[in-house]
């Protein structure tokens, strides 16, 4: 999977005639604004940030539900924004699937789990006939740890977690390789987010799925992830490999986010509230984003948008870093609760 | 499974279920579904218990005219109970007749308005842009009109076009598709407004990622999630067409007096109320009111019942 | 009780909670949604209530504020403010309280604020509500208390409508409104839940900041570890219903000691150590309806014994905490239950 320069812009003007009548301005969002990503078969790449970063952005971009404004983005060297032929978008389309982050709004509450389940194959034509077709259902039913007879029932008699399963099992139903995953847990509760995200985990062993995860929870993409990249305000700001990300994090933004994490492990480390807020997409601040809730920023930050730079295991946005004006410093957590 | 146990099964559900349970614990409602289902009965098996044929000229006798109901007065002759009109024609006969034309305007009526709404509604809230604003603004512009006056319109428009003996015969399309078109406007939003609510739900969103059709994700997604306000619509619409229906029957351009609905009834006798004969006019605007407020209570029901919040 | 931190050794406590029951009457019989669950509150101590959603941790929140939904009703036991009965007072009285005595800090800061009011305009009602202050005194308050709750300019703010602050500013906002009156306890039901993980960090700083200085007792009702760990002095655990352990918030995080509570905490993805799998405790909470005979725990728990299955435990002391649980009775748990565990 490859992402570049990957821009997605919403018009959210008020209509027309208003627009006239008031003498304003068209107002853009810049959900998304020019990203670049690499996923190499086999790994999990997760995406964090706070909401409004753009990420889900990214996740509807990347499967088609969304198009680009700019940028483009290849699956396995074809361009998912080229005009193709219906039988090859189709075949494109069985590789990549989604899972969804409500499992109470992902199901649609009128039709029976089997049938949810199905549509995928039937959509495809992946079952021979219908004895093909029960069987592959219920097998994508063990496989998330639920009964064939479950097929039977409507959404709303399972929990939440039975539902993130089915939503699961409706993923896998085409026999994607790529699944894009846009916060699978962050409904959930924790007790059952750890069976989820375990689930997730051994799925990929099996069958070697590659993931896009999304998700604003740092010790849920530290578990789950080979690379993170961190977004704020519709750009990158840094990626690197896991393991280098949370014990060097280089932008000042990323070292926010870990410390914001709570502090279970009880080291009597105090979380540092951050000032400020996330600024609104539509006047995003100039130069550097982050500049106004930055402690390093200075002149360069507010007039100069700082460019994605490789630096050891990964890349960072941020003329700090840089400069060399500020150290990179090592982070160690508590091993054992 | 065989039929039967399925059948039985669903019968053990229903009878379980959260609908069927607020229906019963509601007096109101369960005598104006009994109401609604008396008139209905009464009005298609009409050809069948109706004492007299009342628009067969050929049984009809003068010398029956203008005979009082048996109760109030003495005059009153057991074969026509609730008296007859000016030509001889029983009244009940009338009104059991007339309750079954009313009610197939109004059926007919509410299928061409919701067809029209709920496809209106659907392109409307699924594509939006400039397809959903020329809709709607049509919408706003019919709003502006009452629906009388949609109905009116349409209805004159049909009488300039065709010559009025023709008009007899297909009187009761164009009264049906009159009303049909005024009353679609309401379903098309609800549908409409449903459908920005679902439409961004993530298991439409789903279905897009496998790559289906907005025509199919629209009519097996979308629609059956926006079928219970329709129907609530649809049920307290029922009893509107039915009040358009005869209003524009009385008013002497809905059914003509060959073919009369409850409508045409109370206008025929609203001629002779002045001079006394009040039945020929009152019976039929009892059956009326009757079955307008029942279905109305129906519908009142069905949407508190449907509505999550009140429950 | 064990040592509950600071305050708590020779104080009666401010609020007290006994054999607190909440039923919801329904057409298929009645669900008892929150059963026997007892706890005391100290004076400026930081309780943390954690339990998955339907543990029945907000009902027990909202039964101590009077507010329940209908048909929800206190069905048994006791609610003691200051050692006064507060859970059989009239509707009026209960809003005395409410106001008075009782803050209370809703996940939504939008639902709590009135849209079509300023915020001054909500403050300086409810400040004259509860007290006996003129116009310019409770204006003066609530600008006060705007300052306290960390909103810059508040002179200017105050005049300002709900919508033009921002979620975080909101959440103080609402804060402030809960002050008012210097009440005695706050009931905070996941005051973080809607915010981002930054500005979480601050709103519960900000929380830990009022209750030291004004002494003000808080409930913190949350499904957030993190949360209870860096706010609460005691946490109590419940699960469908009860109170499944309570203790001083280091003992329950570090040694947990009832089995789901050491379940919670190993399925919470920590920094520390990264591995293959995160522990994870099969099964779900059951539903209210189909709560099982014995331990509510039992179809999910790895040391369940016979007498788990027929035997209710209540909650008996454990370490330094309490927990409701037949490994700390002197007669354990019974001989080891056969059959399968719940499934994933």
């Amino acid at each position: 999977m490859q992402i570049e320069g990957l821009k997605r812009h919403f018009d959210v003007s008020p209509p027309w005639l208003v627009r006239m009548l008031e003498r304003r301005d068209r107002q853009i969002v810049q959900a998304v604004d020019g990203i670049d990503i690499a996923i190499a078969k086999g790994e999990t790449f997760s995406l964090v940030g706070e909401s409004g970063c753009g990420k889900s952005t990214v996740a509807r971009l990347v499967v088609g539900l969304y198009t680009p404004t700019a940028g483009r983005i290849a699956f396995d060297g074809n361009d998912m924004g080229k005009r193709r032929g219906r039988a090859q978008t189709s075949a494109l389309r069985r590789r990549l699937q989604m899972i969804f982050q409500d499992p109470y709004a992902s199901l649609n509450p009128r039709w029976r789990v089997f049938d949810i389940i199905a549509e995928p194959i039937r959509a495809f034509g992946l079952a021979a006939n219908k004895a093909d077709l029960e069987k592959q259902v219920g097998n994508l039913l063990r496989q998330v740890r639920l009964t064939p007879a479950d097929g039977r029932k409507y959404p709303h008699e399972f929990s939440g977690g039975q539902r993130q399963r089915i939503s699961i099992a409706r993923a896998l139903a085409s026999r994607p390789e790529f699944l894009v995953c846009d916060e699978p847990t962050s409904a959930l509760d924790v007790s059952v987010q750890a069976q989820i995200l375990n689930l997730m985990m051994d799925l990929q062993r099996r069958f070697g799925l590659t993931y896009l995860f999304i998700s604003h929870n740092l010790a849920v993409v530290y578990h789950i992830s080979t690379r993170v990249g961190v977004m704020y305000l519709g750009r990158l700001v840094e990626q690197a490999a896991t393991d280098t990300l949370f014990k060097r994090p280089k932008h000042p933004y990323t070292r926010m986010l870990l410390d914001t994490i709570p502090d279970l492990d009880m080291t009597g480390r105090q979380r540092v509230p951050v000032a400020g807020e996330v600024p609104s997409p539509i006047n995003p601040p100039s130069g550097c984003s982050f500049h106004p809730r930055c402690p390093f920023a200075n002149e360069r930050c507010k007039l100069e948008r700082p460019q994605l730079l490789p630096v050891e295991g990964g890349a960072v946005a941020c003329h700090a870093i840089e400069e060399g004006r500020i150290a990179v410093e090592e982070r160690t957590y508590a091993t054992s609760r | 499974m065989s039929a039967r146990t399925a059948f039985a099964q669903w019968l053990h559900h229903a009878a379980d279920s959260d609908i069927w349970w607020s229906f019963k614990s509601s007096t109101t409602t369960v005598v104006a579904a009994a109401v609604t289902f008396l008139i209905i009965a009464m009005a298609f098996l009409a050809p069948v218990i109706a004492p007299h044929t009342p628009f067969d000229p050929g049984t009809l006798s003068l010398s029956d005219g203008l005979k009082p109901p048996v109760l109030i007065s003495s005059d009153g002759d057991w074969s026509f109970p609730l008296g007859t009109d000016d030509q001889g024609r029983d009244v009940l006969s009338s009104i059991m007749y007339g309750t079954r034309l009313s009610l197939i305007v109004g059926f007919a009526s509410v299928i061409v308005a919701m067809v029209l709404g709920i496809g209106l509604g659907l392109i409307s809230g699924y594509f939006g842009g400039t397809t959903d604003a020329v809709i709607m603004r049509i919408a706003d512009v019919q709003l502006t009109f009452p629906a009388i006056l949609v109905a009116l319109l349409i209805d004159g428009l049909v009488r300039g076009l065709i010559s009025s003996d023709r008009h007899d015969e297909i009187a009761t399309f164009v009264i049906i598709g009159a009303i049909g078109l005024s009353f679609w406007v309401q379903y098309a939003r609800t549908v409409r407004g449903s459908v920005l609510v679902e439409k961004n739900k993530e298991y439409v969103q789903a279905a897009r990622v496998i790559g289906l059709s907005p025509a199919v994700i629209m009519v097996r997604h979308v629609l059956p999630n926006v079928t219970g306000p329709v129907l609530v619509i649809a049920t307290i619409n029922l009893g509107l067409a039915i009040i358009t229906e005869a209003t524009l029957s009385f008013l002497g351009v809905g059914l003509p007096s060959t073919q009369p609905s409850l409508g045409t009834l109370i206008r025929l006798g609203n001629e002779l109320l002045q001079s006394g004969e009040w039945w020929i006019t009152v019976f039929p605007g009892i059956t009326l009111a009757l079955l307008v407020l029942a279905v109305n209570l129906l519908g009142d029901w069905l949407r508190d019942a449907l509505n999550p919040k009140l429950r | 009780m064990a040592a509950s931190g600071k305050s708590a050794l020779n104080k009666a406590p401010l609020l007290e909670v006994k054999n607190l029951r909440v039923e919801f009457p329904t057409r298929r019989g009645t669900l008892l949604a929150v059963d026997d669950v007892s706890f005391e509150i100290a004076a400026g101590e930081v309780l943390g209530v954690v339990g998955e959603s339907g543990a029945g941790k907000s009902l027990t929140g909202n039964a101590i504020i009077g507010l329940l939904e209908p048909p929800g009703r206190v069905a048994g036991g006791e609610i003691r403010l200051e050692g006064r009965r507060i859970d059989n007072l009239p509707y009026e009285e209960m809003r005395k309280v409410r106001g008075a005595q009782i803050g209370a800090i809703f996940q939504d800061p939008l639902t709590s604020l009135n849209p079509l009011y300023s915020v001054g305009r909500q403050l300086i009602e409810t400040i004259q509500t509860h007290l006996p202050l003129s116009a310019g005194q409770a204006r003066q308050r609530a600008i006060d208390l705007l300052k306290e709750v960390g909103i810059p300019g508040a002179e200017q703010r105050i005049d300002h409508y709900p919508h033009q602050f921002s979620g975080g500013m909101r959440q103080r906002v609402v804060i402030a409104l809960a002050l008012c009156a210097g009440p005695k306890l706050i009931v905070a039901d996941e005051p973080t839940t809607a915010l981002d993980v930054s500005i979480q960090a601050q709103v519960i700083a900000l929380l830990k900041r009022l209750c030291r200085e004004h002494g003000t007792a808080v409930m913190l009702v949350t499904h957030d570890m993190g949360v209870i760990a860096e706010t609460a002095d005691r946490v109590a655990v419940m699960y469908a219903g009860r109170v499944a352990e309570i203790g001083p918030v280091r003992d329950v995080i570090k040694q947990a000691r009832h089995p789901y509570t050491e379940g919670l905490m190993g399925s919470i993805p920590s920094l520390g150590h990264r591995s293959e799998r995160l522990a994870q405790i099969d099964g779900a909470m059951p539903r209210l309806t189909e709560i099982p005979r014995g331990c509510a725990f039992n179809p999910r728990c790895g040391h369940r014994g016979q007498r788990c299955l027929v035997e209710r435990p209540d909650l008996m002391p454990a370490g330094s905490s309490r927990a409701a649980c037949w490994l700390h009775d002197p007669r354990g748990v019974g001989a080891a239950a056969v059959g399968e565990l719940a499934d994933a």
